[in-house]
């Protein structure tokens, strides 16, 4: 018996669907034995888990909470993807876009609610930006690796963030501890229909951001130079412009949801202000085909998982680690059909030629 | 001939690559001491077909039998043991080896304490195969006349007697060619089986015994040559009669277009690639290039198209020097470039994006506004479909999987399409089957007749002499001559190519 690899002409939208369910089932398949070794009924976990992501409007909001710096981070790096620039940076942008917000939160409180928010909204756009450029720079001109510098920025921002905490930005109010000062109510994104204006915001950029994906002379240039340098050259694009808008719009994007954090949700900046949701984001924006539509679609289900994994905890009484294992489990399964979308795997029952060996 | 005194058979061979069948139900039988020639069309099944021969490729269905003994191939290794050889387009050889190397790398026996022995033993196979390899000589020194011979004799050594070589004149000069039949010749003395690929009929009339023509999957028919002629093959191959020769329509102005002086170029290692080339163009005037792969068409073309810097001299477009203007400038004025590469979608196309994104390509630039408009380009795309006859599901389709003529088409029907004054068109029947090289002949001459001043750059020289109406040739980034296309003669390029100069003959 011999088994091959064998590309697969591309798949259809309906196999892609096919393959996606089948990965899934065979996830909570494997994790329902993991669920029963455990001495618990899988379906009933699998009902719950469903059932703390969406079970009551306060779970739904919450796993909003969750889903939306998701989806706003991974359109911006949707954007750098789809040049095949490989920003891994996401979440240093995140930090540094929460970083400047914060600075004209904590300084300029006095400034009326609409017009300070706008100002920190801003702000974050452009210390994700900035530090989104960085590597763009690097690489446009001396070509660098950008999975490199990317990845070492994320330290550079978080290192930076903990040196404000523990020195120079510690609340004197706050008896030793160190955090920085809450935010005041003009610096606090207010809520709308019960979740934080950030939503609004998500929505708004995933409609910006597929036409600009899809339509647009700058989303075009992109993609041409994503898939082909020499061609983009010989189409007459400007690569090195191209690609420093590209992350500059990318870190951008980042910077804002940063910002959105900060003011939306811990209402303080803090060392935990992005707290992996760069990286986690890198996940949704593939699985998503760096699709906006598609995008908006798994984070809710990306964090309607991790919601539904905190609620099983406390109902079941698991521990955080069998939660995790469990969603993990379903990743890898999700994650690994991907294989399959591009190849089959052949099996030739016939004997192979024997060999003859000098 | 029949069955029992084949070497090699291949019977009822099939392989279905998604939803393509490439070989359907295919036959094929070689005998010992043989030329045999393989002959079709882009995708007739010819590669597919000696893959599997040579292992890289398993059958669907179907068996071979080598020697009266069926085989079963799992791996070139398999095919090779079997004495099953393969000598593809692009070599599989280690630059930074020498020749000696070379041959020994990959096999199991003790490699540094046989060397001599081994050596003995390719000298051996050398001698009997009148093949000359200098062992010691680096593969990076080598030109590719000699990475050739030495491919060969690599295969040899491994123990081949059935020896496949695929489009292997492709690369050579005229002078090189000659050399690779007198090989094959001699190896057919030593009763070696040859199966040949080309697309070229005078070589494959040249040098064949035997001529079998696949058409879309099939095997059509095997034929001794002295029993045919290339009008039959080609209509055989082509599946219709058809006009086999080449037309040149005259020139049509004496207006220069463009005027290059002293153009020099150097590479990233400092290297200088173009040596001040100098030549005019008239419009509506076809200016051929001649020259060994990478003596600088490729950095000639790019120079032309603004993508190369340029270190000296001047590109005069219609009295304008063009030196120093971004790519989009060198469009806006007219200029168009395709350049088919080798493996046909490095430069122009986007292989991922359907035909309305590549042929955007070209049109976003006049788009007004932030947003593009794909309306436009789709009816552009519909357009050229039917003018160059394009095989496609649709303009939807991603155009990496279209046949290689197909994407070669979409290619220069978006360059015609911007109406260029200049027409810059390297390799554009660059592996392509008779009947669309000449679709792409005719669609060039209409181009000129319109006035349109075109450069084209090619490696077959019978294309050249019967479309161009001068041809400059190039050696090594020099001009070694610009000579009248209806007067020179093959060899007089084949030594241009080589460096000779055009004053050495009195053309």
């Amino acid at each position: 018996m011999q088994f091959r690899v064998v590309r697969k002409p591309d798949v259809t939208q309906k196999q892609y669907t096919v393959i996606m369910l089948i990965a899934i089932s065979l996830a909570l398949l494997t994790s329902g034995i993991f669920i029963l070794l455990l001495g618990l009924n899988p379906i009933s976990v699998y009902i719950s888990m469903v059932n703390g992501a969406f079970g009551s409007p306060y779970r739904i909001e919450q796993t909003i909470i969750l889903a939306i710096p998701l989806v706003i981070i991974s359109l911006g790096i949707a954007v750098a993807f789809k040049m095949k620039f490989w920003n891994i940076g996401a979440e240093g942008q995140v930090i540094m876009g929460a970083f400047c917000a914060s600075y004209l939160a904590l300084n300029y409180s006095y400034v009326p609610r609409p017009l300070l928010l706008l100002a920190m909204a801003v702000a974050g756009f452009l210390g994700g930006a900035l530090w989104g450029l960085i590597p763009a720079f690097l690489k446009a001109r001396w070509d660098t690796n950008e999975t490199i510098v990317t990845l070492m920025l994320n330290y550079i921002a978080l290192k930076w963030i903990t040196y404000l905490q523990y020195g120079p930005w510690k609340d004197p109010n706050s008896l030793g501890f160190p955090k920085i000062a809450n935010f005041t109510e003009n610096a606090i994104l207010p809520k709308f229909l019960g979740v934080h204006l950030g939503w609004v915001i998500a929505v708004i950029l995933v409609v910006v951001m597929y036409i600009f994906m899809n339509h647009s002379k700058k989303g075009f240039e992109i993609a041409v130079l994503g898939e082909s340098y020499n061609t983009a050259r010989y189409a007459g694009v400007n690569i090195f412009r191209t690609i420093l808008f590209a992350m500059l719009l990318s870190g951008g994007i980042c910077g804002l949801a940063g910002m959105i954090q900060a003011s939306g949700v811990a209402k303080t900046l803090n060392v935990d202000i992005a707290g992996g949701v760069g990286f986690t984001a890198i996940i949704t924006a593939w699985l998503g085909g760096l699709k906006p539509p598609w995008i908006v679609l798994v984070s809710v289900l990306f964090a309607a998982m991790v919601q539904g994994g905190s609620f099983i905890q406390s109902a079941f009484g698991i521990s955080a680690a069998s939660a995790s294992l469990i969603q993990a489990m379903i990743l890898f399964f999700v994650l690994g059909s991907d294989f399959f979308t591009k190849y089959r795997v052949v099996i030739n029952f016939e004997r192979p030629a024997l060999k003859k060996e000098a | 001939m029949n069955n029992g005194s084949a070497y090699v058979s291949m019977r009822d061979i099939t392989k279905i690559f998604g939803t393509v069948r490439a070989t359907d139900g295919m036959n094929l039988d070689v005998a010992k001491g043989e030329i045999h020639a393989l002959l079709g069309e882009n995708g007739a099944g010819k590669s597919t077909l000696m893959n599997m021969l040579s292992g890289i490729y398993i059958p669907d269905s179907g068996h071979i039998f080598i020697d009266g003994k069926e085989v079963k191939f799992s791996s070139p290794r398999d095919a090779i043991n079997a004495g099953v050889g393969m000598i593809h387009q692009h070599f599989k050889l280690v630059d930074i080896l020498t020749a000696l190397e070379n041959i020994l790398l990959g096999q199991r026996k003790g490699l540094l304490l046989n060397k001599k022995e081994h050596e003995t033993k390719i000298k051996k196979i050398m001698d009997k195969f009148h093949l000359e390899v200098d062992l010691k000589k680096y593969v990076y020194e080598m030109s590719v006349g000699e990475k050739q011979t030495l491919e060969i004799l690599k295969t040899l050594y491994r123990g081949a007697k059935i020896l496949i070589l695929d489009e292997p004149t492709a690369v050579l000069t005229p002078q090189e060619t000659v050399m690779l039949f007198r090989i094959m010749r001699r190896m057919k003395e030593q009763d070696c089986s040859v199966i040949f690929i080309s697309h070229k009929m005078n070589e494959v009339m040249e040098i064949a015994d035997r001529i079998t023509v696949l058409r879309k999957g099939h095997t059509i028919k095997t034929l001794p040559k002295e029993a045919t002629n290339p009008q039959e093959l080609t209509e055989l191959m082509v599946g219709r009669p058809i006009d086999l020769s080449i037309k040149r329509v005259p020139k049509v102005t004496d207006k220069r277009v463009l005027k290059v002086r002293n153009l020099r170029a150097v590479n990233e290692e400092g290297v200088e690639v173009l040596k001040g080339i100098e030549f005019d163009i008239c419009a509506g005037e076809i200016l051929g290039v001649a020259g060994i792969a990478g003596s600088g068409q490729k950095e000639l073309c790019e120079a032309l198209a603004g993508l190369y810097p340029v270190k000296e001299g001047e590109i005069l477009f219609k009295g304008e020097n063009l030196v120093g203007k971004t790519p989009k400038e060198f469009i806006t004025r007219g200029i168009s470039m395709s350049f088919i590469p080798e493996d046909r979608l490095g430069m122009g196309l986007v292989a991922s994006m359907d035909m309305v994104d590549n042929i955007l390509l070209k049109q976003y630039h006049h788009n007004k506004g932030l947003l593009v408009k794909r309306k436009p380009a789709a009816a552009k795309a519909q357009e050229i479909i039917k003018k160059l006859d394009i095989q496609t599901p649709g303009i939807n389709h991603p155009i990496k999987n279209l046949s290689g003529g197909n994407i070669q088409k979409v290619l220069l029907g978006r360059e015609l399409d911007s109406h260029p004054e200049l027409l810059i068109t390297a390799y554009p029947v660059r592996g392509l089957d008779i009947n669309t090289c000449l679709k792409i002949y005719d669609i060039l001459n209409e181009e000129k007749q319109k006035g349109v001043a075109i450069l084209y750059i090619a490696e077959d020289l019978d294309s050249l002499m019967g479309l161009c109406d001068r041809i400059m040739v190039i050696s090594n980034g020099e001009v070694t001559g610009i000579v009248d296309a209806r007067k020179v003669t093959k060899e007089q390029l084949g030594a241009m190519m080589l460096g000779k100069k055009e004053d050495e003959y009195a053309v």
